[in-house]
């Protein structure tokens, strides 16, 4: 594994690079397809509401998906993620029209650990609303 | 109805063997999209220090997720699927899942709790390669929510 970032580099606090993700109902269509997650919550707006829904909303999987991605690009090799966990507090509401969603991430260094791992925490946010809770990944550094 | 506190520890049979494809890795990648190369060019995965590309590190879930539908759809358990939310979600890798991985998931029930009203369920899938390595540990935490709208509850990602 070649983690591009090096572990002495880092310190508790620092700052990775922030990222937006949009999201919109094209978006859920193809997620939907790849990860096999057809629950029409994600897609058909009338069941979304008929089971108590605002509207269609995120697979709570891609918005932990796309989260993730600030450590991966930042660190290079994505192999390098030894743990990663959430929890899905808020949905991520995606209305139909053309501009859906965008999930907003930042993370920082919250410790520095054994074997030249680091805890990254993330802060997972839509609309201004936190949709990810408690969501860390411990990744190895060069 | 709360759930039968019997079942925690109850592991199940491993599933069939789910074969990991560069296509498939390739689709997922561009779903969530993911430019990285070592999802998509062996070059590139090679050049890290893998046998092929990998996969994204929540691609493993599509897996232990179909695999976690033992449990849920296990009638003696008696869990109302309809009602099921996706409460959290961790995963521990040993390595990254890559192209031509051969992957068996065991389900274990970790915990078992009712909490107003709600049922909640801890299921634990550990993934085995071919060989029998340990590949990745998937922990997964379903809400069963209560059967009368409970004003505390709050709709969680509806995954069911």
């Amino acid at each position: 594994m070649t983690a591009k970032i090096a572990y002495d580099d880092v310190e508790v606090g620092t700052e990775l690079p922030a990222r937006s993700f949009p999201v919109n109902r094209a978006t859920l269509v193809q997620y939907a397809g790849a990860s096999g997650d057809f629950n029409p919550i994600h897609w058909n707006e009338k069941f979304a509401k008929e089971v108590g829904l605002p509207d269609v909303i995120a697979h709570g999987m891609f918005t932990m998906a796309e989260a993730i991605r600030v450590v991966t690009d930042w660190t290079g090799d994505p192999g390098a993620v030894v743990d990663y966990g959430v929890r899905f507090t808020k949905p991520v509401v995606v209305p139909n029209d053309d501009q859906g969603a965008v999930i907003e991430v930042t993370g920082k260094v919250g410790a520095k650990l054994d074997d030249n791992t680091v805890r990254v925490d993330l802060t997972v946010t839509s609309g201004g609303l936190k949709v990810l809770g408690m969501s860390r990944a411990v990744v190895r550094l060069a | 109805m709360a759930l039968d506190q019997s079942f925690v520890g109850r592991t199940y049979p491993p599933t069939d063997p789910y074969e990991v494809g560069r296509e498939k890795i390739r689709e997922f990648a561009e779903a969530v999209g993911d430019a990285n190369p070592a999802y998509t060019d062996p070059d590139a995965a090679k050049a890290l220090g893998y046998a092929d590309v990998i996969a994204p590190p929540t691609f493993v879930f599509s897996i232990t997720f179909k695999a976690a539908g033992q449990v849920v759809q296990d009638p003696q358990l008696g869990l109302d699927y309809s009602r099921v939310v996706h409460g959290d979600q961790k995963f521990a890798y040993r390595r990254p899942v890559r192209a031509g991985d051969r992957l068996t998931v065991t389900s274990t029930i970790e915990a078992v709790r009712s909490m107003a009203g709600n049922d909640i369920l801890d299921i634990r899938g550990e993934v085995h390669d071919e060989s029998g390595e340990h590949v990745v540990t998937a922990w997964t935490k379903l809400v069963a929510r209560a059967a009368e709208p409970v004003e505390s509850v709050e709709a969680t990602d509806g995954k069911a």
